[in-house]
């Protein structure tokens, strides 16, 4: 059967069947087991409707049951049993054995990696650029402009990112805009400034930047204020953690880049740079992700009350000061929630990885590994192992969006 | 902010350059993407898409027609011969000739329009249109024509040569007509089934009392998150348990799944807003739940509704993951354009015609979907983060 | 301790123009009250003021300097909004020390500021709370304590009692006339639309015409009750409003003879000044100021009860004219008045409160 009568059909049989399920079932509640007539009608009535939100509910819950419900619990189940041994429960020995794999360290690592970069990236440009487009008179087409990606594939964006970091050899023209570009740099002074300064620059304001957040969480400790209860201490301890870390790391990348001896004049393959190859992949996401940030960010700026700008500015703060100190303040919430929701879309990425580099040059991700084992290597155990450390990634978000939306209902 | 006193316009100017900047560097990357479909194979190879903006500057040779079959003669005496033409051919051109020479050593001799002296009376005029006359006698003309080394530049040139290989003519390998309709027939049911499906459970959330309720959108929040990696393998197993095996009802029944628990959230926030006047008022009357439902509550969700389906259509369009576990088979006649472009970026990685054409053939529907209806896309995505 | 002039001052959006022709004179310690119809650019001219509005035409000063080129931040102002404008993400404290702390002030210093705002306020035992945790009224006294930690020149009030509930606003009405008296040198600006709260609170009131864009009438609420300087103003200040009725000049001089248009003829002790017999007139009296006429008034209005309001202390009736031609008017009868509907009534009036308008409008008073 051709693929288009089969897909039509299938529209009418899912819609028709769909609505005719309701409709008859209503029918037959109402007609049949419950008549509303008679000496019962009055119960007959109010049992029907006890019965009538299942009828209503029944296929979403029967498909979200079986397609989202019932394989957490089996890919758990799955992850513990062992498939060449008939499914025999095997207890842990799919992790130990993924967790022997430097492989899987090198995606959980480089996942890692991804969820600081990419939610922290798309959440600051898409507040630019929702800033920026505020109040402009052309900010919608800048907005519609930057939003566009969010329709592209993250196949088709891994094409047009190779595209840009495409390497020719030495002696043919460079039609990489990436390559084209580098290879304007040759190791003068004006490389010094563009690659070393700058760079180094914007790591060691980034250094401080992370050292202060690690002081301001700590800070109420030193002046005796609130700490606040054992989950804020936790979120202290996390951010002071993280943004030790990621001084100390930036740091060390400010000595190692102006140590580097960079290969002025030839051109790279980016994508094969171990290390520095995952921000390749970042960008993509970035380049995708900060289109929507920017969409949520930007509704709550204009949801912000005007005259509590205005009574900023009255009060005499500069443009930059209403902005850090009013208008993001208001905002954390939504700031939140745009990086919960990108850390989610970072925790599944697959495609962009699979089509750019398939996890070769130590760029591999969890979602990518996983499907490498399932389908190329048919390791259904540690694969779905795999898929259960995603799932305990997610969980937090998981949980935290589960407690703030029955909050929201009360 | 312009009308508050005393701000800067240094300020203003800051913002507006920014901007602009920003929406460069985002649209740049698909631009690139865009300009090479249009370029030939030559082309793409031997300049950066960015140069093909701007008139090209490059070096060429020509040689002018054949002196035995076109050389006239000319003069009472008949000795000196002209061999006329030009050298861009028959074809209009706005192509145009900046410096000359004939020797490839002194390739800027000459400007255009000047006569180039071969000696012993020998010439040789090349006009900046390409129109060129060489005159000289009888042994001056014969054999060869004669050599021109000249710098041209080229006005943008564009093709759509990629777009018919691609679309028209190309083979099974990078062919995306097929691929292009097999994404279509993925896609259209599997955005409308959910919105029907979705549509009665997300009223029965909003508006319906029963025991069980707050736990069941608590449970749909929940799903809304869990990564659908974790469905793979239950799913595959189930699918090839019941018979379904790989194919379009699989992957159309996955994609409801997976696209339930955003279309009933979505559904529900929009329907809860919905006043409850409305829906008292039609319960007084005598309407049944099931009228409300077809009669009130889904005409009055036409936003809501458009929203999830543009967001289902995007993304089972863009899919690449479910469409591989559970559509292609190993004959791969049922592949989609994400597919059919990760093969051809294994297969023809270098070839950037095909590829950008192919990629740029898959990402055009999306944009125009999103160009068209891209207000409800953004009141989707507001409605639907989680708050 | 400050005073503000504004010379021809006009504000335009594009084309529109909003405000035009604003000339006034601020002195130190006055309480000045911008009232007006919906639309007549009071709360504008208070923006531009704060300069959160740029000012389009005239020159605006404050102290005899020019301001508007100054950044709002730089003018001495502190302004208390409509809607409160607390930084909802700040505590009590930090709302208020916020501009303080902007200016980079010693911590001392600021805490001293806020502590003697919050006892003036009773915000005291507020002051580590988020604003959400407060009432309206509450929120209302943060906002002003925002401005008075900062010793402003001027303080400005938009509109600041609208979002409270009516038992609410007059004690904050109170609160904020007892806080002009404690600081007797400080200017205030107070837009609002009610015209009990202009009234009450302020030293003079500044009448915005809504149709021509201009200042009405600039005076002690006094003499905007009994010298209006045109049927605008007369007719805006007042409630219910000031009947007008037609009439022409019989006799001019040092006072003046009318004829109303049911042939009455009332002599006023208004001049004339260069009005001449023949010349059409508006001849204004408020309602309250009409009384039933006894035999040999002369009888100003008569005509037929409409409708009466029995409010207790006084009586309002709701008359249509006996003759045609002329306008219905409502009148205020002290007491509780036994007015049926269809009840003939003949009304007189108190002579020395009448107002007298020529065919522009403007008021004989001031010519």
């Amino acid at each position: 059967m051709n693929p288009a009568v089969q897909g039509l059909i299938t529209i009418i049989v899912g819609v028709g069947g769909c609505v005719a399920y309701f409709y008859f079932s209503n029918q037959f509640l109402d007609k049949v087991i419950f008549p509303s007539t008679g000496k019962n009608a009055g119960r007959n009535i109010s049992r029907a409707n006890m019965v009538r939100p299942w009828l209503f509910l029944f296929p979403a819950m029967f498909a979200l049951g079986l397609y989202l419900a019932y394989p957490v619990v089996e890919t758990l189940r799955l992850s513990l049993t062992d498939r060449d041994a008939g499914g025999a429960f095997v207890g842990l020995a799919n992790y130990n054995q993924m967790f022997s794999e430097p492989k899987f360290w090198e995606a959980l690592t480089n996942n890692f990696l991804w969820l600081l970069v990419v939610p922290a990236f798309s959440t600051a440009f898409g507040l630019l650029a929702a800033q920026l487009t505020d109040r402009l008179a052309w900010g919608n087409i800048a907005k519609s402009l930057i939003f566009m990606p969010m329709a592209i594939s993250f196949v088709g964006a891994a094409v047009i990112f190779r595209l840009i970091y495409v390497a020719r050899p030495d002696d043919q023209a460079q039609i990489g805009v990436l390559n084209a570009v580098w290879l304007q740099f040759d190791g003068g002074s004006g490389s010094f400034i563009m690659l070393k300064l700058l760079p180094g620059l914007i790591l060691l304001c980034f250094a401080l930047l992370c050292a202060y957040v690690a002081y301001v969480v700590v800070k109420p400790y030193f002046e005796g204020g609130k700490t606040g209860g054992l989950f804020m201490q936790l979120f202290r301890l996390i951010f002071l953690v993280g943004g030790l870390f990621l001084a100390f790391t930036s740091l060390r990348s400010v000595l190692n880049l102006f140590g580097a001896e960079l290969p002025y004049g030839e051109p790279q393959q980016w994508l094969t740079i171990p290390f520095f190859n995952n921000f390749f992949l970042m960008i993509v996401l970035v380049w995708i992700q900060t289109g929507f940030a920017m969409v949520i960010l930007s509704a709550a700026l204009r949801g912000i009350p005007e005259e509590t700008i205005e009574a900023a500015i009255v009060d005499g703060a500069n443009p930059f000061e209403v902005f850090f100190k009013i208008k993001v303040p208001q905002i954390m919430g939504t700031i939140v929630v745009v990086w919960t929701t990108i850390t989610l879309v970072v925790l599944k990425v697959f495609d962009i990885v699979f089509a750019m580099t398939n996890g070769q040059w130590e760029t591999q991700v969890l979602a990518n590994y996983m499907f490498d084992k399932l389908f190329r290597a048919n390791d259904w155990g540690v694969g779905s192992a795999s898929a259960i450390i995603i799932m305990l990634l997610v969980s937090p978000i998981l949980i935290w969006n589960v407690y703030t939306a029955r909050k929201e209902m009360r | 902010m312009a009308a508050i006193a005393g701000t800067k316009s240094s300020l203003t100017w800051a913002v507006q350059l920014s901007t602009i900047a920003l929406v460069l560097l985002w649209v740049f990357p698909t631009l690139g993407l865009l300009v090479s479909s249009f370029r030939t194979v030559d082309q793409i190879n031997s300049s950066g898409w960015w140069a093909s903006l701007t008139a090209a500057e490059q070096n060429v040779v020509f040689r002018s027609a054949d002196p035995g079959e076109n050389r006239v003669a000319e003069g009472a005496d008949g000795a000196t011969f002209v061999v006329s033409g030009n050298v861009f051919g028959e074809e209009a051109s706005d192509t145009t000739i900046s410096v000359w020479g004939t020797s490839s050593r002194a390739i800027d001799t000459y400007q255009a329009g000047e006569t180039a002296d071969l000696g012993d009376g020998e010439t040789i005029t090349l006009q900046a249109n390409g129109d060129y006359e060489w005159r000289g006698n009888d042994e001056q003309l014969s054999g060869r024509g004669q050599r021109m080394f000249a710098t041209i530049t080229a006005p943008p040139d564009f093709t759509l040569d990629n777009y018919e290989q691609v679309l028209l003519s190309g083979d099974s390998t990078d062919g995306m007509t097929k691929a292009f309709f097999n994404t279509l027939t993925v896609t259209i049911p599997a955005t409308i089934i959910p919105i029907v499906v979705a549509a009665f459970a997300a009223y029965a959330l909003a508006w319906m009392d029963f025991p069980g309720r707050a736990l069941l959108i608590a449970m749909v929040v929940a799903l809304l998150v869990v990564p659908l990696q974790l469905a793979l393998i239950p799913l595959l197993r189930l699918h090839l348990g019941i018979g379904i095996g790989k194919g379009y009802l699989g992957v159309w029944l996955a994609h409801t799944g997976f696209g339930l628990p955003l279309a009933i959230y979505l559904l529900r926030n929009y329907m809860v807003g919905l006043p409850k006047d409305i829906i008292e008022n039609a319960k007084v009357d005598g309407a049944t739940d099931f009228q409300i439902f077809t009669k009130i509550i889904l005409p009055l969700s036409f936003p809501a509704l458009a929203s999830f389906a543009i967001f289902q259509f995007l993304w089972t369009w863009n899919d690449l993951l479910v469409a591989k576990v559970f559509l292609i088979d190993a004959t791969g006649e049922t592949t989609v354009m994400t597919n059919q472009i990760v093969e051809l970026l294994g297969t023809r990685g270098g070839n950037w015609e095909i590829l950008a054409t192919a990629a740029f053939v898959s990402i055009a529907v999306p944009l125009v979907v999103f160009f068209a209806m891209q207000k409800y896309l953004v009141r989707g995505l507001l409605a639907g983060s989680v708050k | 301790m400050a005073s503000l002039l504004l010379k021809d001052v006009a504000k335009s959006y594009g084309k529109v123009e909003v405000l035009k022709n604003i000339d006034l004179d601020i002195k130190t310690g006055e309480l000045i009250v911008f009232v007006g119809p919906s639309g007549c650019g009071k709360s504008t001219l208070l923006r531009m003021i704060a300069g959160l509005e740029s000012i389009t035409g005239g020159e605006f000063q404050i102290d005899g300097e020019r301001m508007n080129e100054v950044p709002p931040s730089k003018r001495g102002i502190a302004m208390v909004f409509q809607s409160y404008a607390l930084y909802p993400h700040m505590t009590v404290y930090d709302n208020m020390s916020f501009a303080l702390k902007i200016a980079k002030m010693p911590k001392d210093e600021i805490d001293q500021r806020v502590q003697k705002a919050a006892n003036i306020l009773q915000l005291g035992e507020y002051l580590e709370r988020l604003p959400k945790a407060l009432s309206g009224g509450q929120r209302q006294r943060v906002a002003i304590g925002r401005s008075i930690v900062r010793d402003p020149k001027v303080y400005l009030f938009d509109e600041p009692l609208s979002n409270l509930d009516a038992a609410l606003r007059v004690d904050t009405r109170i609160e904020i006339a007892q806080l002009k008296e404690d600081m007797p040198n400080s200017t205030m600006i107070y837009v609002t639309h009610d015209q009990v709260e202009a009234m009450t609170l302020a030293t003079r009131i500044v009448v915005l015409n809504n149709i021509t864009h201009t200042i009405g009438q600039v005076g002690t609420p006094l003499e905007l009750y009994e010298k209006p300087r045109n049927t605008f103003v007369a007719q805006f200040i007042g409630s219910p409003k000031m009947n007008l009725l037609s009439a022409k000049i019989v006799s001019g001089g040092p006072s003046t003879t009318i004829k109303l248009d049911h042939g009455e003829q009332v002599t006023l002790p208004i001049d004339s000044g260069d009005a001449s017999p023949g010349d059409t007139v508006s001849f204004g009296i408020r309602p309250e100021d009409f009384v039933v006429a006894q035999e040999g008034d002369p009888v100003i209005y008569s005509g037929e009860a409409l409708f009466s309001e029995k409010l207790g202390e006084v009586t309002v009736v709701y008359l249509k004219p006996a003759a045609p031609g002329e306008p219905s008017i409502i009148a205020k009868i002290p007491g509780i008045a036994h007015v049926k509907k269809g009840d003939a009534l003949n009304l007189t009036g108190v002579i020395d409160k009448m107002h007298l308008f020529n065919a522009a409008g403007d008021s004989f008073l001031y010519q």
